[in-house]
């Protein structure tokens, strides 16, 4: 296996940072430039969703329709039935958060390919507190049936994320984050969707993150094996459809998985790493993420640090749990 | 377009209407008053004005139609078998296991449909996102989107979001149709949730408007005329209905919104229809 090339400063205490929305935008642009079916939608954030660099580009194939989240998915599907791609872009806390049935029944039961961008996700908006603290919608897009679910975990990756989803033929939900956040990957790395990547090799224990989370589960690595633990650390940016192959083969050899989302750690990527080990590896899984309660206000990495998603807090908890769990082994 | 008088359109809406009553009863579930009170409407828009050809549903200069309240989908189906699009027969299959009629229409099962609805209150935001394409994308000026709405699901918020961004954009290739039959489930338009004034209302939102009796085709085929006509604005059609219209004992109540005739109703009924309400011999009579 080709080692996953990782930006080496990711390591250092001054690591590359950039919001995953800014990676978006240049893909948005990028593969607007080249592809003219693509058409983008905003719901009046459009500097702040980073779409100001398509609508700057491509003024023809700009739309804005206000603060008007339902109208932005349905008025999205029906270009999508007239042969275009339309790139809906919103915070997440409203998009999908207010629509959700529109972009049901418009967009996955209908089988239109609109890309539903999420901006804003997660704790990392800060200030602004619970309400816009999305952290319920890699939960309520994951059961969605003919929806793809892409959580980028860095700027460089969302910019690639972005230009593939418009090859994907379905409905794609993009989750992107607005707080400056660490780079580890390299324009060279891989993405793919449906891809997971193993970034650090190990065999105690399994860590399974994604978004601007997963840097954070990379620089847990130092501090674990400080205390005599090997991790292994995947990166899953794409949920559904979950790479079930990479996790499993990396769990066989470790017996014990951590999930860590910046999201409910119901539900989300540890909801689906959850239903993967019941159906079919029955290890001891720790769901890092929000424990069934609602972000506030703060600084965007004093809340990081806050609910345990940073380096830190990520290592702490995986120490206690593989000291509290032993490694599963098939057939016991 | 097929060319029909409107002395035809008149009786293909009676068969119309016979296949309604005779697929619900069939069905044994399904919304009868709203689809009867359609049926002039959509008739007249399946046979007379839309440019489809029911051999080739995805033909690239077709205009494109939009049912939003999804429930009055049993009138669309029966207007699309008469028009040729599946065999006949197949309207018994409405609503059961397997059949490409679902109970609210879904595009990816039946050819010809062009979205997929039930829940309200989002056919004119897709018609709009639809004639944006053709206007400003496609420059494509000589297609035309129509939708049918609902009068009761215009208390739906995406509704007026919809009404607001084709104002914006004048999306003069959009006709909009409300049905206004004044019912809704839990009772008259006006007591639920007042949408009246209506007519200035949609003005408000900078479209053209216009109101028809919805069972004259020749008001619909003008009012149509008229609303491809007007440039720079989108055009919506209040159509004045009567739900459960040509069955005596349906028309105008609205307990007949979300239930089918049983046998002997629907033998009334459609004994109602043959004769039109007596003026002709039914034929099996």
């Amino acid at each position: 296996m080709v080692a996953y090339q990782l930006n080496e400063k990711i390591f250092s205490d001054t690591p590359d940072v950039e919001p995953t929305r800014a990676g978006f935008g240049r893909g948005l642009k990028l593969a607007g430039e080249s592809n003219p079916n693509i058409v983008g939608l905003c719901a009046d954030l459009t500097e702040s969703v980073q779409m100001h660099l398509f609508a700057n580009a491509l003024p023809d194939r700009f739309i804005q329709v206000g603060i008007a989240e339902q109208n932005l998915v349905t008025v999205g599907a029906g270009l999508a039935r007239a042969g275009k791609i339309p790139f809906i872009a919103s915070y997440a806390a409203f998009s999908p958060g207010r629509n959700w049935e529109q972009i049901k029944t418009t967009t996955a039961l209908n089988q239109m390919p609109v890309k539903i961008i999420g901006a804003h996700s997660g704790v990392t908006v800060g200030p602004d507190g619970a309400t816009h603290q999305m952290l319920e919608d890699i939960a309520l897009m994951r059961v969605m049936p003919n929806m793809v679910v892409i959580c980028p975990g860095d700027s460089v990756e969302a910019e690639k994320a972005t230009q593939a989803i418009v090859g994907v033929d379905s409905a794609c939900y993009l989750r992107l984050a607005r707080e400056k956040t660490p780079i580890f990957s390299t324009v060279d790395s891989p993405f793919e969707v449906g891809r997971a990547y193993v970034l650090h090799e190990g065999k105690d224990v399994t860590i399974v993150s994604t978004g601007i989370l997963t840097p954070y589960a990379l620089r847990a690595v130092t501090i674990l094996k400080k205390a005599g633990i090997d991790a292994e650390v995947i990166h899953c940016p794409t949920i559904k459809p979950l790479d079930k192959a990479t996790i499993l083969k990396s769990l066989k050899k470790t017996g014990r998985i951590v999930t860590c989302e910046d999201a409910q750690a119901a539900g989300g990527l540890g909801g689906a790493v959850a239903e993967l080990l019941g159906d079919e590896f029955p290890a001891p899984l720790l769901r890092i993420g929000m424990p069934d309660r609602y972000g506030e206000s703060g600084a965007p990495l004093e809340l990081i640090a806050h609910f345990g998603f940073d380096d830190k807090g990520i290592a702490e908890k995986t120490k206690n749990f593989v000291n509290a769990r032993p490694q599963y082994k098939p057939g016991f | 377009m097929s060319g029909l008088t409107v002395s035809q359109l008149e009786k293909k809406a009676n068969e119309v209407r016979r296949d309604i009553i005779t697929m619900l009863e069939h069905a044994g579930s399904g919304h009868s008053a709203g689809p009867l009170g359609l049926a002039d409407l959509i008739t007249t828009l399946y046979f007379s004005i839309m440019n489809i050809d029911p051999k080739n549903p995805e033909m690239e200069d077709r205009d494109i139609f939009m049912l939003s309240n999804g429930h009055c989908v049993p009138v669309q189906y029966a207007a699309m078998a008469e028009r040729g699009f599946f065999p006949k027969e197949e309207l018994m299959t409405l609503r059961r296991l397997g059949s490409r009629l679902q109970g609210h229409p879904e595009r990816t099962k039946l050819p010809g449909l062009e979205n997929t609805s039930g829940p309200l209150g989002c056919g004119i935001s897709q018609g709009a996102g639809y004639a944006y394409s053709l206007q400003y994308l496609d420059h494509s000026h000589r297609r035309w989107v129509y939708v049918v709405t609902g009068d009761g699901e215009l208390d739906e918020g995406n509704i007026w979001e919809a009404a607001m961004f084709a104002g914006k954009y004048k999306l003069s290739q959009l006709i909009v149709f409300v049905d206004r039959n004044n019912i809704q489930i839990d009772g008259p338009t006006e007591a639920i949730m007042p949408l009246e004034d209506l007519h200035a209302k949609w003005q408000s939102f900078g479209w053209h408007v216009q109101e028809i009796d919805g069972h004259n085709i020749d008001s619909i085929i003008d009012a149509v005329n008229m609303a491809k006509a007007i440039e720079n604005r989108p055009s919506v059609i209040i159509t004045h209905t009567i739900p459960g219209k040509h069955v005596d004992f349906m028309e105008y109540d609205y307990k007949w919104h979300g239930v089918p005739p049983n046998a002997d109703q629907a033998r009334e009924a459609l004994h109602e229809l043959r004769t039109m309400r007596g003026k002709v011999r039914g034929e099996h009579e």
